[in-house]
């Protein structure tokens, strides 16, 4: 079968729509640069009421919105999962990894928490501070202005704190707590940790002309058929197209590798459409990989040549190394002082209205890095699940847990909102021994090679785990709950979720200085070849006690006007 | 046959087969023809394969019609109509059960287990079926099956326990997301909506309150739709 090949030839060949190669598009498209994205599944948009899920009511889908089909259930917006068909992946010598996918244009911003926090100079330079793992070649100060640039362009709610580690942007303002949070916000002060509003990138007040504002229905892992929530399709890829930007999108289909010339440099890409299973090549001056951190990784690694021999921009052997999730843990409660509630709207925005940074200093604890805490809870819209062991909390009073008849409704009332739950989110010691290679028996249906994952939590992680738990319990009593599941093992690594389960997964293109031990530049540009750059969070030399997602914009914003410069001067 | 013809057959299969097969329909039945393709067509956001999956499960029939005429029974002891709000069954549950038996076939041998332990149990008390039974015979039944020990992991249950568990769950869950439910429940949301805080009687119930430090950061809902803008130094000026 001969290999189709377009001949236009691209300025930029942008893999993936996601976080990264979103902001890519935006900025290198409104600079006036011909572009093409090329997206493995298909185009998506949350204004279309074909593929629209929020606003839809539990029975308007058969399975009352059970995870039968998707993982996190059928009113979220996420067309992919853990595990997709025909897409495998493995595992080494039994260890564990977990590796969610989002096949479509806008990839997993369609659906994700949209908590926006900044590292700080501590989190870019924690090496410093602890001695474990590499600093950042780069630091806040370079950082700061892009964080401030995306602020305004697509906007987060949040308050100026003043907090060392959790710098303060350009915020809109931030809903009211729920019940539930102003709970929480006793229970956490009681124990001397700090509570402030969350920072999420939903628009609770104006922005721009193109967004909608806000209207609460709590829904944002659906997509936001006003645009108020930030997805990459919605706030850069669309109003890219829409200021005039020379854009091709190539959705459904799915980069194998990316090609190169004699000399060693990148020529564009080849890739499936899986619409008719043929093989495909794009031409660009440069390739810029946002297919997420492993994906990019398997990308490299599959694009093998003469000239490199050990896969694209891994003369260092790094490529896939370094693999790292956030840690993650969760504790539920019930809180009797919630029981018997009025209702009322109080869906507010998609997720929690407060959270905990970390407040602690590691110095003074067995274990290096910290973590922040989520909440969640409250009277929200019933789906598959709802009313399951109706009055299991019955046993809480001594009285007869089961049953049936009418008293079941009193029962399901009274419980109502009365359950709360608290989720640790923490940053793990990046190691050179987790990892994501080539797994040389495997390939996908469209014949690519797939990953195969390495990763082990240390005692670093676990360690910290074990506090998650101590400080769940402690804020949760202070509440006057009742937890309602026992504090986790030893041998159950005290509730530490398997490795990719929070979908943090970063690190494996790190960012370096020095070739030997890096595989991209301060700019996210390959070592090895000057044509090509990586702008999801495959660069991530260490994932703070935050989120990854307002670093990938700031970072591939900040990639991309060095594109542009280094484009003028003729450097590439 | 593309999809949407493929969802077309399966309706009119069910509902308007006649029509189908004496080939010559006045126009007024074709449009109620495609009214009734629409409303099959109301999305909720599938994808074409998933779409493609539902219809295969709704061309499916797991229970046998004693078996729906039983889980409807038992449905309806487990919830029956109240003053205000309609039974399990007037909520669509038996259907929704049905659904989801084939939806995640894990639970196919307890639900149909189950019922024929029901069955069997009752046959063997009272000579004659457990949807057959008074409702004081199936309620003594249930009884001996409703009230598990709860200090017993679920999975080390007897299965008629597990199977009661299970109905329950399925019964109120499918209850509960329903439109009857919903409303049974006073969930308010789900509509565009300006959140503005905990109502003040709410605040008062539960014992707590807003402090001002905390509000003077939150939105100001009469100010939402003025373009935002800041100074320098990061401070909302709009």
């Amino acid at each position: 079968m001969q290999i189709l090949e377009s001949s236009t030839m691209y300025d930029v060949i942008i893999v993936g729509s996601g976080a990264g190669g979103g902001m890519a598009t935006k900025i290198l498209a409104d600079s006036g640069l011909k572009v093409a994205v090329v997206e493995a599944g298909p185009f998506f948009d949350p204004a279309d009421p074909e593929q629209q899920t929020q606003l839809k009511w539990p029975w308007e889908s058969p399975r009352r919105g059970a995870s039968t089909v998707r993982p996190f259930g059928d009113f979220d917006s996420a067309y992919g999962g853990w595990d997709i068909e025909g897409e495998p992946y493995t595992r080494k010598n039994g260890t564990k990894f977990d590796w969610f996918r989002s096949r479509m244009l806008g990839g997993r911003t369609n659906h994700w928490g949209r908590i926006s926090l900044r590292f700080s100079e501590r989190d870019f330079k924690h090496k410093d501070v602890d001695g474990l793992g590499d600093n950042w070649p780069i630091g806040y100060d370079d950082v700061k202005p892009y964080y401030d640039k995306v602020d305004k362009l697509i906007g987060v709610f949040g308050s100026k704190e003043n907090l060392p580690n959790e710098p303060d942007g350009f915020f809109l303002p931030a809903p009211k707590p729920r019940l539930h949070e102003l709970f929480y916000i006793k229970g956490a002060r009681k124990s001397n940790i700090t509570v402030i509003p969350s920072r999420m990138s939903m628009v609770t007040k104006k922005i721009n002309k193109d967004r909608g504002v806000c209207f609460y229905c709590g829904q944002c892992s659906r997509a936001c058929q006003v645009y108020a929530d930030f997805s990459a399709g919605s706030c850069l890829i669309f109003p890219a197209q829409k200021n005039g930007g020379q854009i091709d999108l190539f959705v459904n289909s799915m980069v194998r590798e990316v090609t190169t010339n004699a000399e060693g440099k990148a020529t564009g890409v080849s890739y499936i459409n899986k619409e008719d299973r043929k093989e495909y090549k794009l031409k660009g001056k440069i390739v810029v990989l946002a297919a997420s951190a492993c994906s990019s990784a398997r990308i490299l690694l599959n694009s093998k040549s003469t000239q490199h021999p050990n896969g694209l921009g891994n003369s260092s052997n790094i490529v896939g190394k370094y693999l790292h999730d956030s840690t993650g843990s969760s504790r539920s409660a019930f809180i009797p002082d919630l029981m018997n509630r009025k209702t009322y709207n109080e869906d507010g925005v998609g997720g929690m209205h407060v959270y905990s940074p970390w407040w602690l200093d590691n110095k003074k604890l067995d274990f290096p890095r910290g973590y922040h805490i989520e909440v969640w809870g409250g009277i929200g819209m019933p789906s598959y699940g709802f009313g399951f062991n109706p009055n299991d909390l019955n046993k809480f009073f001594g009285l007869k847990v089961g049953g049936y008849g009418n008293g079941l409704r009193d029962d399901v009332k009274k419980y109502y909102g009365s359950v709360m739950g608290i989720s640790g989110r923490g940053e793990s010691v990046p190691m050179k021994d987790n990892y994501c290679e080539i797994d040389p028996t495997t390939v996908d249906e469209f014949g690519i090679p797939v990953l195969r994952f390495h990763y082990k939590w240390s005692d670093f992680e676990r360690k910290q785990a074990r506090h998650m738990h101590q400080t769940f319990e402690e804020v949760l009593h202070n509440m006057g709950g009742e937890m309602l599941q026992d504090r986790p093992s030893k041998e159950q690594d005290y509730g530490l979720l398997a490795p990719g389960r929070i979908i943090h997964e970063v690190g494996t293109t790190r960012m370096g200085n020095d070739p030997k031990s890096s595989v991209v530049n301060k700019f996210q540009q390959l070592h090895d070849v000057d044509n090509v750059f990586i702008v999801d969070a495959g660069p991530f030399v260490s994932q703070a006690d935050k989120n990854p997602t307002w670093t990938i914009l700031a970072l591939s914003w900040r990639t991309s006007d060095y594109i542009i410069e280094q484009l003028k001067q003729q450097n590439i | 046959m593309d999809r949407r013809e493929s969802i077309r057959s399966i309706i009119l299969g069910s509902v308007a087969g006649g029509l189908v097969i004496s080939g010559c329909k006045p126009e007024a039945e074709a449009k109620a023809d495609e009214e009734l393709l629409k409303s099959a067509e109301k999305h909720f956001g599938r994808t074409p394969e998933e779409k493609e999956l539902i219809a295969e499960l709704n061309a499916e029939q797991f229970f046998n019609e004693h078996e729906l005429a039983t889980v409807a029974v038992l449905c309806d002891i487990i919830l029956p109509a109240n003053d205000s709000f309609g039974s399990a069954s007037d909520a669509g549950v038996p259907d929704f059960i049905e659904f989801m038996a084939k939806d995640i076939p894990e639970l196919q041998i307890t639900l149909r287990g189950g019922l024929m332990w029901l069955d069997h149990k009752c046959n063997t008390e009272f000579g004659i079926e457990f949807k057959g039974v008074t409702l004081e015979q199936q309620q003594q039944t249930l009884d001996t099956i409703a009230y598990p020990d709860v200090e017993i992991p679920e999975d080390e249950r007897p299965l008629e326990i597990q199977f009661f568990s299970l109905m329950r769950n399925l019964t109120l869950t499918g209850y509960y997301t329903s439109k009857i439910g919903i409303d049974d429940l006073g969930y308010k949301g789900n509509m565009p909506n300006l959140w503005d805080g905990v109502p003040d009687d709410v605040l008062q119930q539960h014992g707590v309150a807003y402090e001002e430090e905390w509000l003077a950061k939150c939105v100001d809902q009469s100010k939402r739709g003025i373009m935002a803008e800041w100074d320098d130094e990061g401070n909302l000026l709009t």
